[in-house]
């Protein structure tokens, strides 16, 4: 097989038991999927289903004590079981992560240029003069306003937006093939949202990189990545095309963040439907379908076994056993 | 407001320092210049009062008091230097380096900490000065010991709660290791907790020599030390009260600057504190 036709990510079977006060609870619960070069693939779900866990396994930057299984390929490299240093190694260089709250992930104690041009320094041997003019370069690629007078600025003088494309020249510094971005928006108010979304979908486009986008807000997956896979209770419910899933929505789970998004123009008093329930501490997880406690279609069968994949259609896959009725 | 200016509104910071100085001032005059030698044995002198030739007099051999008070002062700063320099060195690399490895690595070192811990420090002093013989450099060995495991409690504590913030697995998703990361992150945003500790093990080192000196385990003669001199003004209680009284306002005064000065810096150094104006 050439070098083209691996996929840049292939995670199958993915598999974190993460320690917890209860005991070891099984977080992600055999999670399989592949990205392409330069593809758009958004992941979405409700807190604590096990968004964030994928992308922190991918990273190697999983809590203290998580036991991972399967197996996770960055071209065609197996990361799972890699040591420390070589997965630093590829930390920052081929695979970068933008995190939720520019406000914390910023170091306060060192100027923004200095912690653009770190990567650089680390991973290109760049030295000071020279990382500063790439820093500087970065800056102004994503947007920074009077970027030369902000190199020397230290991150409490910067509002959050410009702290996120602080952020975001970080992650790119060293051109991944990998861009996961964690609720890069959750943080800022809305006209903010957009406009760094705007750029990340920019620099994604003219680059190549693949983005792996983490959003709890349908909004902002139906308008910036072309594949989406829906998480529920550490597994991937439904994945295919983003218009497909959001058009059909195979599992109930799907249809109940569908159905409980906010909408302009609804009458002023109606209120937003949920779903009912909360989502499942791992620990308590059986063997069936996780969502099965909240489903209005779950059925004895549901919670004796985990469902399997089935394709509804094309690229397009749920996990429910009740698919045909619940289309229907 | 730049760290300065806040520096100079703060009362006891302001306080503490000027005793400190004048602490650091003394020990530094008493290699150019004292009124008199200090270690000059006069006996037809012994216990004059205060004077103009003896400012606060002499004692029972007739050495000059003020003299050896500024004399003194550089055995407090050794002992106080170096004992917590031993401190610093040791146990803020000991708590880095659990921080970083966690697992058994932290539990080793935690453990090995309250071992050092449950040994009380001045009858361990005691110990090693009868296996080694007593002395000043017996005594800043074993002060400086019972630093390290202050030191690296809390390190290790101020370390994990900087090794859980965002931008530490920010820097790890750029690929930092844990060195580095423990040198260009952690290090640096727990230096305040450090430097106002350092503070604070300083006077306890300063009163430990003197106690130890008091006990005749310290600093020997006749090398002038405050604690010596409060030993051997004891004797003289009856005769001549004031012998002990200058040595013990020397160590009170440096002990009470210095922890003016730590809790000082304590606020000062405190980032919620110095964003709110």
């Amino acid at each position: 097989m050439s070098a083209t036709d691996t996929p840049l990510l292939e995670v199958r079977d993915l598999r974190v038991v993460l320690p917890t006060a209860r005991g070891p609870a099984a977080a992600l619960r055999g999670v399989s999927f592949e990205m392409s070069r330069g593809e758009k693939l958004g992941l979405i779900g409700e807190s604590g289903c096990g968004k964030s866990l994928t992308a922190l396994a991918i990273m190697g930057l999983l809590p203290e004590g998580a036991v991972v299984e399967g197996s996770i390929g960055l071209n065609g490299q197996e990361l799972v079981g890699l040591g420390d240093d070589a997965l630093a190694a590829l930390r920052g260089d081929r695979i970068a992560m933008i995190f939720q709250e520019p406000m914390t992930a910023l170091n306060p104690l060192h100027s923004i240029g200095a912690q653009v041009a770190e990567p650089l320094r680390l991973h290109r041997g760049l030295d000071r003069a020279a990382a500063r003019t790439e820093a500087l370069r970065l800056l102004e690629r994503v947007q920074l306003p009077k970027a030369a007078q902000r190199l020397d600025a230290y991150p409490h003088q910067l509002s959050g937006g410009q702290r996120q494309r602080v952020m975001i020249a970080m992650a790119l510094a060293c051109g991944p093939d990998l861009l996961i971005a964690d609720e890069p928006t959750t943080a800022l108010d809305v006209t903010l949202q957009h406009e760094v979304l705007m750029l990340i979908d920019e620099l994604v486009q003219g680059s190549g990189m693949a983005l792996l986008l983490i959003s709890h807000d349908l909004g902002v997956m139906a308008r910036h990545v072309q594949r989406v896979m829906v998480m529920y209770g550490g597994t991937v419910v439904e994945s295919g095309p983003t218009a497909a899933v959001f058009a059909r929505r195979a599992h109930p789970y799907t249809r109940g963040l569908h159905a409980a998004r906010p909408r302009l123009g609804a009458t002023r008093g109606t209120r937003l439907p949920t779903i009912p329930g909360r989502v499942p501490e791992l620990a308590d997880l059986g063997l069936g379908c996780a969502f099965a406690e909240r489903c209005d279609r779950a059925v004895a069968d549901c919670r004796r076994a985990s469902p399997a994949d089935v394709v509804v259609g094309d690229h397009h896959r749920a996990r429910c056993i009740r698919i045909e009725e619940a289309s229907t | 407001m730049s760290f300065w200016t806040r520096a100079l509104r703060h009362k006891s910071f302001v306080a503490g320092g000027v005793l400190v100085a004048l602490l650091v001032a003394m020990a530094l005059l008493s290699f150019v210049w004292t009124p008199h030698p200090a270690t000059e044995i006069d006996v037809p002198n012994k216990l004059q009062p205060p004077s103009m030739k003896h400012w606060l007099g002499t004692d029972s051999l007739g050495r000059d008091i003020v003299s050896q008070l500024i004399v003194g002062a550089r055995a407090s700063i050794a002992v106080g230097l170096i004992a917590v320099g031993i401190g610093i060195v040791a146990g803020v690399a000991l708590g880095l380096l659990a921080a970083a490895r966690r697992g058994w690595v932290e539990e080793a070192v935690m453990r090995l900490a309250d071992f050092g811990l449950a040994f009380p420090a001045l009858l361990t002093a005691i110990m090693l000065a009868a296996i080694y013989g007593p002395g000043l450099l017996t005594s800043i060995v074993a002060i400086g010991i019972f630093n390290i495991p202050e030191f690296a409690r809390i390190t290790r504590a101020s370390a994990n709660s900087v090794w859980s913030r965002e931008f530490v697995l920010a820097a790890r998703a750029c690929g930092k290791g844990a060195l580095r990361i423990t040198m260009e992150h952690v290090l640096p945003n727990i230096a305040s907790v450090l430097v106002v500790q350092a503070t604070i093990r300083f006077a306890i080192a300063i009163l430990a020599e003197a106690g130890l000196s008091y006990l005749g385990l310290g600093t020997q003669p006749p090398t002038p030390s405050w604690g010596r001199m409060l030993g051997e003004g004891q004797s003289m209680m009856y005769q001549a009260p004031m012998l002990a009284v200058w040595p013990g306002l020397a160590i009170v005064l440096s002990v009470l600057g210095l922890n003016l000065m730590g809790d000082g810096l304590r606020d000062l150094l405190d980032p919620k504190l110095a964003r709110q104006r």
